[in-house]
């Protein structure tokens, strides 16, 4: 009996600094849900306001827009890097020299796209001077402003992740490692084709790699911040083209101190990415294939 | 997601993958991944190629080589802001290496016990903890900036070292644990016939093979704390405490003078540490696992 309570206080004893941790979270999170239904300025105490700021939401264009924004951006761009990024990963699988190279030249731009250096430079890349439209006058082709023009803002950020296809690829790359070789000896000798072989064996065999990188993927960008904050400095323009919903919660609660409201937002956010991610685990039952 | 990447970096092909029998396609393929490693440098090489540009050649010169070298941006660039630059790197600085001891230190603890300690509980706190690392953290900024108000840690960097110190990072634990549970447990056995409380089991015996995990969870907290503006930005005022990206930034609000080879100067400082750490590091993993993948 001594023991069990000595290795019980040793566990606690290590958890210390975790269970800490666990309050900056849990307070906080039951917090936030308290300071949705309330009107609150940071100076004063706040005051229950019912679902005031839940209905003020029905006519605010600008959280329509940057609800559209967001989810425009990640509905595209998070399936595109992945296709992206399995479609490299297979070339990659293929056996070529030089893999090594190519891994890491891949890969090192995922670990800078956050970098508030490498969104100012997408802003001078996309603008109308910039590289891209460089490129395009090879062509005889005069582009726009990409940047600056609010049809086509967003295009760029989307771009600015597909960029960082290198980190899926990676492991993909270490998914597609694991599938035995003998499967395509096998399909190959009963004439399967290449599409065939990569629709039986390899789509249903890194599935569960892919569903894994699919939701964490969407979990992330629906909370994208800082590609809209430094592209536009902070004012999610070109005309709202940037406005990502994390920007606008920034801009509500840290600019003008509505935390009510800038609470609320959390939450709805957060319903929003338990839906999608619910959505997502619900699909998986029809492709996602796992072994026993 | 950061566990697998960095485990399965380092690993080679095969060698009794079978040669491609035809010379041309392999060829195309070589012309193919070139392209896209062009494409995928070339941002940053015209970030470098820009940074030793005149200002006004920037957009002009359309050469990778610069007509007209000037390396003068590097000098003009470093005091161009209100502040001069070596205040914002010491400063980010500061934080990364006090954050990357914060997740070490109360990482591996916890992971310590979820990985080798019995306790009554040890099940639900670490489902806890899973779940923690798919909660979204903006659901936490309203109430925790109200919190670090009260405090009156707004304006330090309390904000932004504290929760390093609370293991509040579950990935890095999870990270932990599993590498803890690939040790063999005859160590911890061996280490308590021999007299060992689990704080020297941990400190003597664990610690010292767990260096692979700590090397991964070094580099990945340099990257993500080196390049953190969100929280910064929330909690820093005083531009004496401002931290590189939050500096960087100032570039964008003084546009109007167009000192673009100044920005692009300091941009390609604020990311040489990022690339230094990860051509160094990359050859640490590799070694970590071949360490481990030989057990």
């Amino acid at each position: 009996m001594t023991a069990i309570r000595r290795q019980d206080r040793a566990g606690y004893l290590f958890l210390l600094p975790w269970f800490g941790g666990m309050l900056f979270m849990i307070v906080p999170f039951f917090a936030s849900l308290y300071l949705a239904f309330t009107d609150y300025d940071l100076l004063t105490a706040p005051t229950w306001a019912g679902l005031d700021n839940f209905r003020r939401m029905f006519d605010d264009a600008k959280l329509h827009q940057s609800l559209k924004v967001t989810i425009t951006y990640t509905v595209v761009s998070v399936p595109l890097s992945l296709i992206v990024a399995l479609a490299v990963a297979m070339v990659l699988d293929r056996g070529v020299r030089g893999l090594a190279i190519y891994r890491s030249v891949y890969y090192l731009p995922s670990l800078l796209a956050g970098s508030v250096a490498i969104v100012m430079l997408w802003r001078y890349i996309f603008g109308y001077n910039g590289i891209v439209n460089d490129f395009l006058a090879w062509f005889g082709i005069q582009g726009p402003g990409w940047a600056s023009d609010p049809r086509y803002a967003l295009s760029t950020l989307i771009l600015l992740h597909v960029w960082t296809f290198g980190s899926p690829m990676v492991i993909f790359l270490a998914g597609l490692r694991q599938i035995p070789a003998m499967y395509y000896e096998a399909a190959s000798m009963d004439g399967a084709s290449g599409w065939r072989q990569f629709r039986s064996i390899t789509l249903p065999l890194l599935s569960p790699i892919i569903f894994f990188n699919l939701v964490q993927a969407l979990i992330a960008s629906f909370q994208t911040f800082t590609q809209g904050y430094v592209i536009s400095n902070g004012t999610g323009g070109p005309g709202e083209s940037t406005l990502f919903y994390n920007l606008y919660l920034y801009q509500k609660g840290f600019a003008e101190f509505d935390m009510g409201y800038a609470s609320a937002m959390a939450w709805l956010l957060l319903v929003i990415i338990a839906g999608f991610t619910a959505v997502n685990f619900l699909a998986a039952r029809f492709w996602v294939f796992y072994d026993n | 997601m950061t566990l697998t990447m960095t485990r399965e970096t380092s690993v080679e092909p095969p060698a009794d993958q079978p040669p491609p029998k035809r010379c041309r396609p392999r060829f195309m393929r070589h012309v193919l991944l070139s392209a896209v490693g062009v494409i995928m440098m070339y941002p940053l090489l015209w970030m470098i190629s820009s940074s030793l540009k005149p200002s006004n050649t920037v957009f002009t010169d359309e050469s990778l080589w610069p007509a007209v070298l000037d390396l003068g941006n590097y000098s003009r660039g470093w005091t161009a802001l209100s502040e001069p630059f070596e205040i914002y790197l010491v400063n980010s600085l500061v934080i990364v290496v006090l954050s990357i001891v914060g997740n070490l230190l109360s990482c591996s603890l916890a992971a310590y016990a979820f990985a080798r300690l019995r306790f009554t509980g040890r099940k639900l706190f670490f489902a806890m903890m899973l779940g923690t690392m798919m909660l979204p953290g903006h659901v936490l900024v309203v109430p925790q900036y109200v919190m670090f108000d009260r405090l009156e840690w707004l304006n330090t960097y309390y904000p932004l070292l504290v929760p390093h110190f609370l293991a509040t990072n579950g990935f890095y634990i999870f990270l932990m644990v599993q590498f803890m549970r690939s040790l063999p447990q005859e160590l911890d056995d061996a280490a308590r016939i021999d007299g060992c409380g689990p704080f020297r089991t941990f400190w003597k015996v664990i610690m010292p093979l767990c260096l692979p995990a700590f090397a991964t969870t070094a580099i990945f907290t340099f990257i993500s704390v080196w390049n953190e503006f969100f929280g910064p930005l929330l909690y820093l005022t005083d531009p004496e405490l401002y931290t590189v990206p939050l500096a960087l930034r100032q570039f964008m609000d003084s546009e109007g003078q167009s000192q673009w080879g100044e920005m692009f100067a300091m941009s390609f400082l604020s990311l040489a540490p990022v690339i230094g750490f990860f051509i160094a590091g990359q050859k640490y993993l590799v070694k970590g696992i071949a360490t481990t993948g030989l057990r």
